[in-house]
């Protein structure tokens, strides 16, 4: 052990009943800092997992980000041009040569896209009529994609191929009209088109809205009753990492030109509320590690007080100021060093308690636990920062004891 | 022989409200292996003197040479670095550090020079110890020993790093006649054994007849009329 780290010991060993107490509450900071963080990153965590399992992670939709520029501005890009009342030219909607965007999309790798029509329609049983979103669909593609293989309460996805006329729906519009498997619904494209369906499946996702207006039907099926043969309007595109959505969107974008909305852009606001949820929760626990700096603080100082004699005797003797401010430092560094570990330990044990807590919600099955984030992370970031506020408490007594002459206290003591 | 120690004009005034002039020129000369006893009443400068000829403090005007070396080019690291390698410290007050053993305390100045290992720096430390005769007590720690035995390891941890002048402000002051006598015994052997040179400031008339040469303090000025009494 180092002559400095010696000295440093025998400080702390001398005082035995404060460097405890200091100790402690860096103990209680950490293990505090600990369980609330991870605590809160897992529960962040959890909402994220919901969010990016839920929902698609890129849609590549019909419809382009901005207006667009009218020939006459093109052609005299420099010149003040102003053109007003223009109606631009009807666009036919739906993503035009989509077969080859969509081999192009597929071409990319760590991720699986599936065409999609998307419509209105109205749907009629027994006198009753029920507005609802019409998905056309390749049922194989789709599985890939979404989750709603595993929300199928009855019947599949996959009967659609096998039944050309079959519909898909949601248990919340099952449950409103009576219907279940092989009921047959007539189904009424905007244009008029109106066609009897059967029903093969029945989902249920656990948002209400969706469950009550979301159907799907085979792509073909659709194209038709939409007066849309050989259109899609959109891919619905899932990752391998998620996280890489915006950088992903951006390039399929750029190269299909149609608007592609990751979603990490499409919860912007969820995700700025996160943040602002992390800074208050570090700011709350970060106030317990401060108040225990004070506590460290509060030690050195008197240490320091106390052992004026021995820094005029060790800076008599040839150690520089340099070596008694290190002396110091390193007192601030056990004390973190040790109460950081003691404090991960009971960090743990606390964590241990919240992940035993279970509840329930009403209308869910199973019983529920907090997430907690049991990463390596947590328990770096509870130690570094108990770690640096151990160190930035032990600098001021370190710099005084640093900058004491031998000769005052010398002749004080003579 | 040629001074190992000295003082060239050294003034060492403290500003202030009321300034006062605590060292006023002085002049000196300390040739290697002599013992000097520095004495006079009490106030008139003579801890000031020491702490300026030990590199503790810096004067006002003047140069302190150390060595043949100028010192006031010197900053407080430089100093301290002198201070390890050169000089020892002996205090009317022990002065140890009251955590440590014995041992360690000896050790404390050849471990923050490094030169030697720690096996050598341990024989060294028990040799310096059996020859002040408390070998004994080594793994002691400092408040179990008698105030003659605690200045012997003062005096032990003052010699660790082969020091060439011993400073030492009222070493017998705090001691009993029969410990005084044997502190005495052992400066004034180390001049004429290993030719290191000792600077006492004292009150003790017998320790001042044992010395080869007095320097009687005035009010801050060298005054080599002043007898005691
Ligand atoms: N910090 C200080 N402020 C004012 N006066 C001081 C200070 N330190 C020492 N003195 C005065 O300077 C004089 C010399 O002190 P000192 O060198 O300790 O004398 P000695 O060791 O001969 O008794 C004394 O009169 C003392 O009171
Ligand atoms: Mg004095």
């Amino acid at each position: 052990m180092g002559l400095q780290s010696s000295i440093a010991l025998t400080h702390l060993t001398s005082r035995r009943r404060q460097t405890l107490v200091s100790l402690s509450c860096v103990v209680l900071g950490v293990a505090f800092f600990l369980a609330v963080s991870s605590l809160m990153s897992g529960s962040e965590r959890d909402f994220l997992k919901r969010l990016v399992d839920n929902s698609a992670h890129i849609t590549v939709s019909d419809e382009f980000r901005s207006a667009a520029v009218q020939p006459a501005a093109l052609r005299w890009a420099d010149g003040a041009v102003h053109i007003s009342h223009v109606k631009p030219k009807t666009e036919t909607r739906g993503i035009r040569g989509y077969r080859q965007k969509l081999a192009f999309v597929e071409s990319l790798p760590g991720l699986r896209a599936a065409p999609m029509l998307v419509g209105s329609a109205v749907l009629t049983f027994a006198g009753r009529e029920h507005g609802v979103t019409l998905s056309g669909i390749v049922p194989s593609k789709m599985k890939n994609v979404s989750t709603i293989e595993e929300k199928t309460v009855a019947g599949s996805l996959d009967a659609l191929s096998a039944n050309p006329n079959g519909i898909v729906i949601g248990k919340g519009l099952a449950d409103k009209f009576g219907l279940w498997l092989g009921s047959t619904v007539s189904v009424t494209a905007p244009s008029g088109v109106n066609r009897p369906m059967k029903v093969v499946g029945v989902f249920r996702m656990g948002n209400a809205s969706v469950d009550e207006t979301q159907t799907f039907t085979l792509l073909k099926r659709a194209q038709m009753l939409l007066e849309r043969p050989n259109r899609v309007n959109r891919f619905v595109i899932q990752l391998t990492d998620p996280y890489q959505a915006r950088v992903v969107a951006q390039r399929i974008e750029r190269a299909v030109g149609y608007k592609s909305l990751s979603w990490i852009e499409a919860s912007e606001d969820f995700l700025s509320l996160l943040l602002i949820r992390r800074i208050i929760m570090y700011s709350v626990v970060s106030a317990i590690l401060i108040v225990a700096s004070f506590g460290i603080y509060n030690t050195l100082s008197t240490i320091v007080m106390e052992k004026t004699r021995d820094i005029a005797i060790l800076k008599s003797m040839g150690f520089h100021s340099r070596d008694i401010r290190r002396i110091f430092l390193i007192e601030g560094v056990i004390i973190g060093l040790i109460g950081s570990a003691v404090g991960v330990a009971c960090g743990l044990g606390l964590m241990r308690v919240l992940a035993s807590i279970q509840f329930k919600i009403p209308g869910v099955t199973e019983t529920q636990h907090l997430p907690l984030d049991w990463s390596v992370t947590q328990y770096a970031l509870a130690a570094a920062f108990a770690l640096i506020s151990c160190i930035a408490a032990s600098y001021l007594p370190a710099r005084r004891a640093g900058r004491l002459h031998p000769v005052d206290i010398l002749r004080g003591a003579a | 022989m040629s001074a190992v120690l000295s003082a060239a004009g050294v003034v060492r005034r403290l500003s202030g409200e009321v300034p006062v002039t605590l060292v006023d020129g002085v002049n000196l000369d300390i040739e290697r292996g002599e013992f000097v006893c520095i004495m006079g009443p009490s106030g008139s400068g003579k801890s000031s003197l020491l702490y300026l000829l030990g590199l503790l403090d810096v004067p006002t005007a003047g140069r302190v040479l150390l060595d043949g070396d100028d010192t006031s080019r010197y900053g407080e690291d430089e100093l301290a670095n002198r201070r390890l390698e050169k000089l020892g410290f002996i205090f009317q007050f022990h002065f140890l550090l009251a955590e440590f053993t014995v041992m360690e305390n000896v050790l404390l100045p050849m471990r923050r020079l490094g030169k030697l290992s720690d096996d050598s720096a341990r024989t060294r430390a028990r040799e310096l110890l059996e020859r002040f005769g408390i070998g004994a007590q080594s793994a002691k720690r400092p408040h179990q020993l008698s105030g003659g035995e605690r200045q012997r390891v003062a005096i032990a941890r003052a010699l660790a790093n082969e020091p060439l002048v011993i400073l030492a402000d009222e070493p017998t002051g705090n001691l009993d006649s029969v410990s005084s006598a044997n502190v005495r015994q052992i400066l004034r052997g180390l001049t004429r054994e290993t030719a290191t040179t000792v600077v006492a400031v004292t009150h003790d008339g017998s320790f001042a007849a044992a010395a080869d040469r007095r320097i009687g303090i005035v009010d801050g000025k060298i005054d080599n009329a002043w007898r005691p009494g």
